[in-house]
């Protein structure tokens, strides 16, 4: 006992006197782990990787990360059992859309702060640094008052004092116009400190900043004129609704920015035109990414970077392709067939001729032939190839009688009436009603989908980027602007060019431009793009375009290409091959429009739609926020 | 010892069921929408009433549920004192407002279930609406009438006649199998409006239908509509 006394007592000696360190450094060790905030904002590689961060943050409204959100509002039909609900579903919720997402509003603020604060970093490095982050700032604003008009506008990082008050915290909501004006400042203000330069798409240049600029100030404009068709959609505080009498301010700040990015000092960008196939052309837009002066700004996947999507993956033609999947979004008749004639005209596909009779087709594909190319480079159509191998999409063959023999599995066999031998009656890649994954509108998406090998299958994904804008985008913007500022004849050279590398080669004159010929050209071009939702909203016809209404045959054949037509549910166009021996269009093709049952439900936009929901949680942490119009 | 602390515990777990719970609730609300006297019919899930209560718990409404498509509602509610109120822009009529332009609410003291029928003041009322079916057409005869002429008074942008399978009979996708519709500026009268729907093949195949009239006033998102009939074909 006293031995094991004196050996504790003689080790707490030592150990007593060993010690050194002061109390306070001992205590005081630094970790190796993290980096503090001076140490973060010393090194330019650190910095970036901090803003890379925030980049990956950015919101979209339709993103090839997730197909779902291109495969709604009338324009697809998504071929996967799990999502059929987007068809069967009547109304959108209020809360569909939302986003208040101020955790990375405040980290951006952080960001600046302390970028700001830094010493060790180079002006330059500074400069470019901070505008990136207030571009990125800026776009997060421009995407929550796309969604819930003005929100609190919030440009510094906030701290509680543990005080038990925080009303000091709490911020009314800015007017919508405030926070467009916002933007297009910032856009402003931060545009000579970005890189003029091409090549810069990833990350924010001066051509983007300009970008933005003209679509917020575009955004802002339309809202302000055609907000008097909904007075109920605007909020006595201004929280929604822009005034009227703002819209031309806002339509020539929105032309000015287009026309200086149009003038090259931000960098030579311009229309994408480097093959002679137009469809070929216009789908190359999205996945080549050398030297591509069309791309503006954009999301970039790397291969074998972690940094892939899988958007090939679940869209791809699903017969031989490299995974046993694809074929979910499937692109609308109602989206086809509004393509226009390269005279200039609208028009349904013909599938009967005056007298009521089917048409019967040679080649497959010769329905869709005379039309803006950019239908070819949008949706896959029926007959044409991907990655070497057809696209086998076919419903059947019609009998002599009219009846009609198919399948009801993919590629299946079966025996003609009159013959012995069983044959093909069905495409590989359906159509068949109900089962996922085939093409159930007789289409597939093209847009995106990567001609890479291997970008189909699971393992690889696809390096394509996402493009948020691009030069054909502003110059439709601009284009707009001019046209509502009554200059007509500028607006029709912008179209013109657009519709040009389309082949639409006969040009418009400044009479024949009209907000529905811009509004189908918007359509047509940016298809699936993430612009649908939004500008309908910003033209005040969502409620209109999305009624609610089930549309009947003269719903999709009437009105094709004007601003009011109904957009509330997909079709689809099915291919046969007649089988009449004898008949002299035996093994010709025959085409039907058809809704499938499985859409059930019509696409109704309603008021409280117009902006989505602040929800309970938000209204009762801060009493100054006013709630959306027309909600419950 | 172990079997004590085992009995202890099971025996907490017995009282703590007691504790925690409430009776559900049992008072009941209900009534339905009204000018002067006569029900008002609405769409199926789309007009919205709210029910608020003071004290405790965060901002928003305690109850927040719609009309049924004739225009009745009901809820079950504790005893206590609500206000309930129906938000702005929703449902075919004017709701009482407060001069800042927030909906005025009514005090509802809950002791015991109550009816309680809510005034409003529709755009339009659909007055004597005769609905018949003959040969392989149904035929709707109504009268249109302006209830509100001051400076709130509004157009009509249409009227509808709805057929539908089932009970549920309005404008939207699913609620109709078939329909016609006719512009304000084509009804030349008021007083006389005439609508004819032919009946489509209906699969199953039933021998009766369902119908109704609705009447879209201009700006105003929610239809006002007559009396669901059931037609025997």
């Amino acid at each position: 006992m006293r031995k094991i006394l004196s050996v504790t007592i003689l080790t707490a000696t030592l150990l007593g006197s060993g010690g050194c360190k002061k109390e306070s450094e001992f205590l005081n060790v630094q970790p190796t782990s993290i980096l503090s905030n001076e140490q973060a904002f010393s090194d330019p590689a650190i910095v970036l990787s901090i803003l890379a961060n925030l980049y990956n943050r950015q919101l979209d409204i339709a993103t090839i990360k997730n197909w779902v959100t291109m495969a709604d509002f009338g324009e697809a039909f998504p071929s996967a059992n799990g999502n059929k609900n987007i068809v069967e579903r009547t109304d959108w919720g209020y809360g569909d859309w939302s986003n208040w997402d101020y955790g990375y509003i405040r980290q951006l603020n952080l960001f600046i702060e302390r970028c700001n604060a830094a010493t060790a970093l180079s002006e330059a490095n500074k400069k470019r640094f901070l505008a990136e982050a207030r571009f990125l700032r800026a776009y997060h604003y421009f995407e929550m008052t796309k969604r819930m008009g003005g929100v609190p506008l919030i440009l510094e990082s906030m701290q509680y004092d543990y005080k038990g008050d925080p009303t000091y915290l709490q911020h009314p909501r800015a007017k919508e116009s405030a926070m467009y004006d916002f933007v297009i400042a910032e856009a402003e203000a931060i545009k000579a400190d970005l890189p003029a330069d091409v090549n810069v798409k990833s990350r924010a240049s001066r051509g983007a900043a300009l970008a933005m600029l003209t679509r917020a100030a575009l955004y802002a404009g339309s809202i302000a004129r055609y907000g008097v068709n909904t007075p109920q959609l605007s909020l006595p505080g201004g929280e929604t609704g822009i005034p009227a009498e703002q819209a031309n301010a806002y339509y020539t700040k929105a032309l000015q920015a287009a026309q200086e990015l149009m003038g090259g000092t931000a960098g030579a960008y311009g229309l994408y035109q480097k093959k002679q196939d137009l469809g070929e052309n216009f789908a190359s837009i999205f996945f080549d990414k050398g030297n591509n002066p069309e791309t503006i700004f954009m999301e970039d996947f790397k291969l074998k970077s972690g940094k892939v999507h899988g958007f090939t993956t679940a869209n791809q033609p699903r017969f031989g392709a490299e995974e046993e999947e694809g074929g979910r979004t499937n692109p609308s008749l109602n989206l086809v067939h509004s393509f226009e004639k390269l005279d200039n005209t609208f028009g349904p596909l013909p599938v009967t001729d005056a007298g009521g009779n089917p048409i019967y087709y040679t080649n497959q594909q010769d329905i869709f032939a005379g039309r803006d190319a950019r239908l070819a480079g949008t949706v896959m159509l029926p007959g044409t190839s991907f990655k070497g191998r057809a696209v086998d999409i076919w419903a059947g063959y019609i009998l002599a009688d009219g009846s009609i023999v198919s399948g009801d599995q993919r590629g299946q066999f079966k025996t003609l009436p009159g013959t012995t031998t069983p044959v093909q009656v069905i495409g590989y890649d359906g159509p068949i009603n109900g089962m996922e994954f085939t093409a159930q509108s007789g289409f597939y998406i093209r847009k995106y989908i990567d001609p890479a090998i291997g970008s189909g299958s699971r393992g690889t994904g696809s390096e394509v980027p996402f493009v948020r804008y691009r030069f054909a985008e502003v110059l439709l913007n601009a284009a707009e602007a001019a046209f509502e500022l009554g200059q007509t004849g500028v607006a029709a050279g912008y179209m013109n060019q657009v519709r040009a590398r389309a082949g639409l080669i006969i040009p418009l004159g400044a009479g024949d431009i009209t907000l529905a010929r811009i509004m189908h050209e918007r359509r047509a071009e940016l298809a699936f793009e993430g612009h649908i939702l939004f500008d309908n909203k910003r033209w005040r016809r969502a409620h209109i375009v999305w009624d609610g209404q089930a549309m009947n045959q003269a719903d999709l054949l009437n009105n094709i290409g004007t601003a009011m037509q109904r957009n509330t549910q997909p079709w689809s166009l099915w291919s046969y091959k007649l089988h009449n021996p004898g008949n002299p269009n035996h093994g010709k093709w025959v085409y039907r429009m058809q809704r499938s049952p499985v859409v059930t439900g019509a696409n109704r936009f309603r008021f409280g739609n117009y902006y989505s929901n602040i929800n309970n949680d938000i209204l009762s942490n801060n009493p100054k926020i006013v709630r959306q119009p027309n909600q419950d | 010892m172990k079997i004590i602390i085992a009995i202890l515990s099971f025996s907490l777990f017995l009282c703590a069921c007691d504790k925690d719970n409430y009776d559900p609730p049992t008072a009941q609300l209900s009534g339905k929408l009204v000018y002067q006297g006569e029900a008002i019919n609405v769409e199926f899930n789309q007009v919205p009433y709210q029910l608020y209560q003071f004290g405790f718990g965060k901002t928003g409404a305690v109850s927040n549920t719609s009309f049924t498509q004739e225009g009745t509602y009901s809820v079950l509610l504790f005893n206590g004192t609500y206000k309930l109120l129906i938000p702005n822009g929703q449902g075919p009529f004017i709701w009482k407002k407060l001069p800042s332009g927030a909906p005025d609410s009514i005090t509802v003291t809950m002791n015991g279930s109550q009816q309680l029928d809510l005034e409003v003041t529709p755009y339009y009322m659909i007055r004597t609406p005769q609905i018949t079916a003959a040969g392989n057409n149904v035929t709707a005869t109504f009268k249109a009438e302006k209830v509100i002429t001051d400076a709130n008074a509004r157009n009509i942008e249409r009227v509808n006649l709805y057929l539908n399978k089932t009970t549920f009979v309005s404008g939207n996708g699913n609620y109709n199998v078939a329909q016609v519709s006719r512009t304000g500026a084509n009804i030349t009268d008021p007083n006389n409006i005439s609508l004819t729907v032919a009946v489509p093949a209906i699969v199953p195949a039933q021998n009766y239908i369902f119908a109704r009239i609705g009447l879209k006033v201009a700006g105003v998102e929610d239809m006002i509509f007559s009396p669901v009939v059931k037609l025997t074909l």
